[in-house]
């Protein structure tokens, strides 16, 4: 074990770590203490650029080998920085998540303490969804469950309570209702006297992949992408070390797609914003720089291998080619992975440790800037506290055992793997084709079309069922399913599966109530009217409305609505 | 040829109304699970995410549902599947109930003894999952006999 | 089982559950379907408009459909929906989601069946008229039938409406698709949707045109009566339905007027009448083949053609089956 490896974090603000995606398909909530570690961000990066790189023999290796181009350079087919993990390892991102705002900002300090910077943010499926939890429909059963609610500013200051924002990097996994959390996020900094330029973290912000993969919409794709590029304006303009979309495949991958799908669709889709902000007139030197990319690591190691070396290679060539982009960070494909949470097995669960170690060694041969490994009982409900460490553990023996971090795309060269590369290029490049067929030559506009007759979720349903009948013929096998089943499978009874209480609710229903109680209603009405108003006038910009109605305490729910008598709200196709 | 299938003496395809409950989003196991029973040849009534327990009640009503099929994610089947089962009765419906999710085998056994007629897992296969289905069809609950 | 008449009391009472069956019933066909028409028939006097929505896919019909039915229930309507989908051809399953985006929209302001075409057309076209007479024995009206405008079958069911609706969007079943298709032919209304989208006006321009020169086939006829109206709508936002809504009863109002809407039902009973009979035939010949296979061996062996052996069976079945 070399020593060095296990130096905390201190070189975890310079730039690039910043840029760090917001990770994570569904939250993981505990209400028992998982170690800090395993839920800090970034809390090890262990960048020593002296150190001579050495095999476990000791045979000392170079920071690349081969030929050009070679890593850091376009089209960073090999990776974003010349040394990659020598200079700066990935980070290793865990996701929080936490009952009530208080419990989840008791966590936040605690990762503050250990010398972690980052802050991941879940939030509960009602906070996803638009919906209060005090609705009667949609919340009950549901609120603090699968992580923090936040109706009101209210919530989002106990969630930071304490805590410096112009030192934190925070990350929030929010695509529906993004455009309040953000505005919450702002109103929390503008009362603690916090400069807006000086807010730095991610909102995923990806509702392009919620019509095809995730399904947490709330109202239809045209307006909710005015959406997108208002608070792409507004980052741009008042908080330029904010990344606001975090351009996720890791979701459509879950929902059935093929790698192949996965690429092509979430490289769209990262087009997609680009041609929208660029017709909002934007420049793209001013955005493309703070988007960044969340991959799905699955099972199939070389080819995930192959689909991000060719995702930065086709994002740097269309960026510079086709949008014209000429700074350098707009050129690169930054990216955070998880495993395939799909692929965990409730039969034998404890062979999904095995699964998980080998997807998080794609993710680091393939590139990663920062990773989040699966714990091996999700297929059977929340992670318990030894799961989520050993998922810890698992990526911690792939960064500082394998040597696989002491080389910049150690399989680059590899025939199969440059065959590969070419090959998932080649099937994303179809799928660009297509794109462009459906939207008479832009992408933005294919991508609508196919979301409205069906092509994204067709084509995810095509290759789900396709995998499904591969699997129940026996001509793919999956260990522990169709082939070296066990007849005591380690099935659980559901005696140590976690389970949440109901106690967070009422406690959240009681504050919501209080919240409701004490505001001035005459100021809820005019700011939701405010709001009403700048949606039909495509010309404004949501966001500052939104941030003076949060700031009055209207709720996410009523924002939410007030958008929705505008925008209407979306029901998706029957796509089967 | 083309004639009524009363004629030739054939049964109706079984009808099942799919559904899921709550405000999660996952559906790749119920699109899976609607083609499956598609290929089993039964016809199904897709009404997807998001639906309550009103609009799965009137689905099965007018649609004479021989089978409502739930897909559950979020660990709620405990709260959910007693409150489906009340509204079916309270509707006057006694269609069996088929839940499809992640659920553990001891809830499994409370879960029946609501009544819910079978629990599928990820992962089953699409011989298991039309069995479960024509075994609810002809179980206690289902008329399906009686029908034609 | 309770039995159809037990059933209809029932249905008429407004149990929905027992009208859901008695709809299956009439699905399926044979002996009890005919029992339930004949119950149905003196509550039934065919006075429910009756609306034929049709177009491809995705062009917007169910969406659109959802919001028509919450303009018909605040008019004082009780709207009940027939959404017909295609059966696999190779199952006979079937997967049937129009339902989600109408009742998305709907809420429970109508009674939403949707039905497979279960491969055959025959089955369809009797399965449709019976339905909705039942609908309009248990106080519903107006009736609409929505079909993907992709198939003859399709496009004959919605023949038998008093209006017919054909739906089109920019890009997708544009108004030269949708005449090749001959779904102009049967338009009575004419809806261009996602009229936001770029296209909308080039296919209402070519709409236009194609009615200005009567080169729709077979319109010639039609539109010196009435002449389509093309409106532009929204269905997504809701927006035009209220239009759409007018538009249609505008036509009842011209059939009516002109004495139209009893020769377009004569001609639906006509019809009917001839679906019953040629289903009759089709299944008796059908039967004898199977029953009588020396009938075909003379074909079979080649000492006949097929059209002598058909001339034959048919000359056989008819003086054995005295007209009635």
């Amino acid at each position: 074990m070399q020593a060095a490896h296990c130096e905390p974090a201190r070189r975890l603000h310079n730039g690039s770590m910043e840029s760090e995606p917001a990770g994570g398909s569904r939250p993981f909530t505990t209400t028992s203490g998982v170690p800090a570690d395993a839920r800090a961000i970034g809390s090890h990066d262990a960048a020593v650029a002296a150190r001579p790189f050495t095999t476990m023999s000791g045979v000392p290796v170079d920071a690349v080998y081969g030929d050009g181009p070679l890593p850091g350079e376009f089209p960073y087919t090999r990776g974003i920085y010349p040394e990659m993990y020598r200079s700066r390892l990935w980070t290793m991102r865990m996701f929080a998540g936490f009952g009530t705002a208080v419990d989840t900002n008791g966590r936040f300090k605690e990762i503050l303490r250990h010398g972690g910077t980052g802050l991941s943010t879940a939030f509960d499926m009602p906070t996803l969804m638009g919906r209060d939890s005090d609705d009667e429909v949609w919340s009950a059963g549901e609120v603090g469950r699968a992580g923090v609610a936040v109706d009101t500013l209210a919530d989002m200051e106990d969630l930071f309570a304490g805590i410096d924002l112009a030192s934190a990097s925070t990350s929030m996994t929010i695509n529906g209702p993004a455009i309040v959390a953000l505005a919450q996020y702002v109103a929390v900094a503008d009362k603690a006297g916090v400069d807006r330029s000086r807010l730095s973290g991610t909102i995923q912000n990806d509702i392009l992949k919620e019509y095809q993969a995730q399904k947490e919409y709330i109202f239809p794709p045209r307006p909710s992408m005015r959406i997108v590029t208002d608070m792409m304006r507004f980052t741009a303009e008042q908080m330029p070390r904010w990344h606001p979309v975090s351009i996720s495949g890791y979701h459509i991958r879950e929902a059935g797609a093929t790698a192949a799908q996965e690429l092509g669709f979430t490289l769209a889709n990262g087009f997609a914003y680009v041609e929208a902000a660029r017709a909002a007139g934007l420049d793209v030197d001013d955005f493309a720089g703070r988007l960044s990319f969340f991959f799905n690591s699955h099972s199939d190691f070389f080819e995930e291998v192959g689909k991000y070396r060719s995702a930065r290679r086709i994002w740097a060539t269309w960026m510079r080619d086709r949008y014209g982009a000429t700074a350098e960070r707009s050129l690169m494909c930054r990216f955070h992975t998880q495993t395939a949470g799909v692929s965990l097995t409730a039969q034998q669960p404890e062979i999904n440790i095995a699964r998980v170690a080998l997807q998080a060694l794609a993710g680091a041969l393939g590139g990663t800037q920062s990773l989040h490994t699966d714990a091996y009982d999700e297929a059977l409900a929340l992670p318990t506290e030894k799961a989520a460490r050993i998922a810890l553990r698992t990526q911690q023996i792939v960064a500082h055992e394998t040597g696989a971090a002491n080389v910049a795309d150690p399989l680059g060269g590899s025939a199969y793997v440059e065959w590969m590369t070419d090959e998932m290029e080649r099937r994303a490049t179809e799928i660009f084709d297509h794109l462009l067929e459906l939207g008479g030559g832009s992408i933005l506009a294919g991508v609508y079309e196919g979301i409205d007759n069906g092509y994204f979720v067709g084509q995810i349903a095509d290759s789900a069922y396709r995998f499904e009948r591969e699997v129940n013929d026996g001509t793919r096998i999956i260990v522990g399913v169709n082939a070296f089943t066990e007849s005591d499978d380690g099935h659980q009874d559901g005696a140590d599966l976690l389970r949440i209480e109901q106690d967070t609710e009422d406690f959240q229903l009681k504050r919501l109530a209080a919240v409701k109680q004490a505001r001035d209603g005459e100021a809820v009405n005019r700011s939701l009217g405010a709001v009403r108003q700048a949606a039909e006038d495509t010309g404004a910009n949501l966001v500052p409305p939104i941030i003076e109605a949060v700031n009055a305490y209207a709720t996410e729910g009523e924002i939410c609505d007030a958008l929705a008598g505008v925008f209407g709200r979306y029901t998706e196709p029957a796509i089967v | 040829m083309t004639q009524p299938a009363a004629a030739t003496g054939d049964p109706a395809p079984i009808r099942v109304v799919l559904a899921k409950l709550g405000l999660d989003g996952h559906d790749r196991g119920l699109k899976v699970v609607a083609r499956m029973l598609r290929d089993a040849g039964m016809e199904v009534i897709y009404l997807g995410l998001r639906q309550t327990t009103g609009t799965v009640v009137a689905a099965a009503e007018q649609e004479d549902a021989d089978v409502v099929g739930l897909s559950m994610h979020n660990a709620g089947h405990l709260a959910l599947a007693p409150r489906i089962m009340r509204a079916l009765t309270d509707a006057g419906l006694g269609v069996p109930v088929v839940i499809g999710g992640i659920v553990p085998e001891a809830d499994v056994r409370t879960l029946k003894e609501m009544g819910i007629s079978a629990v599928l897992h990820p992962g089953a296969s699409a011989v298991e999952v039309a069995e479960a289905v024509r075994d609810a069809v002809s179980g206690p609950l289902g008329d399906r006999p009686a029908r034609c | 089982m309770p039995q159809p008449g037990e059933l209809l009391e029932r249905s008429i009472a407004g149990e929905r559950r027992a009208l859901g069956r008695l709809l299956s019933l009439v699905e399926h066909g044979g002996a009890p379907a005919d029992e339930i028409v004949e119950l149905v028939h003196s509550r039934a006097p065919a006075e429910a408009p009756v609306i034929g929505i049709t177009g491809a896919p995705g062009t917007g019909k169910s969406t659109l459909v959802g919001h028509l039915a919450v303009e018909m229930a605040g008019t004082g309507g009780r709207p009940a929906v027939l959404a017909v989908d295609p059966s696999s051809p190779l199952t006979g399953g079937a997967i049937l989601g129009d339902r989600i985006r109408m009742d998305g929209v709907a809420a429970g302001r109508a009674f939403i069946r949707s039905m497979a075409t279960r491969g055959h057309a025959g089955g369809l076209a009797l399965a449709v008229p019976a339905a909705l007479r039942l609908f309009e024995a248990c106080g519903y009206g107006p009736l609409v039938v929505e079909t993907v405008g992709v198939g003859q079958v399709e496009v004959d069911v919605t023949r038998t409406a008093d209006t017919t609706v054909v739906m089109m969007a920019p890009g997708m079943g544009d108004a030269v698709q949708a005449n090749k298709a001959g779904l102009l032919e049967v338009a009575d209304v004419i809806v261009v949707n996602k009229a936001d989208r770029p296209g909308a006006d080039d296919t209402r321009r070519d709409l236009e045109h194609m009615l200005d020169l009567g080169r729709i086939t077979g319109l010639a006829g039609a539109a010196q009566h009435w002449r389509p109206e093309i409106i532009m709508t929204t269905a997504a936002a809701g927006d035009g339905a209220d239009r759409v809504h007018e538009a249609i009863r505008a036509h009842r109002a011209h059939l009516a007027e002109t004495g139209r809407l009893q020769a377009r039902r004569q001609a639906r009973i006509r019809q009917e009448v001839l679906d019953r009979v040629t289903q009759h035939l089709g299944a008796t010949a059908s039967q004898y083949l199977s029953t009588q296979p020396a009938a075909l061996r003379e074909a079979l062996e080649g000492h006949s053609t097929p059209a002598a052996t058909s001339a034959k069976i048919i000359e056989h079945l008819l003086s054995n089956q005295p007209p009635g």
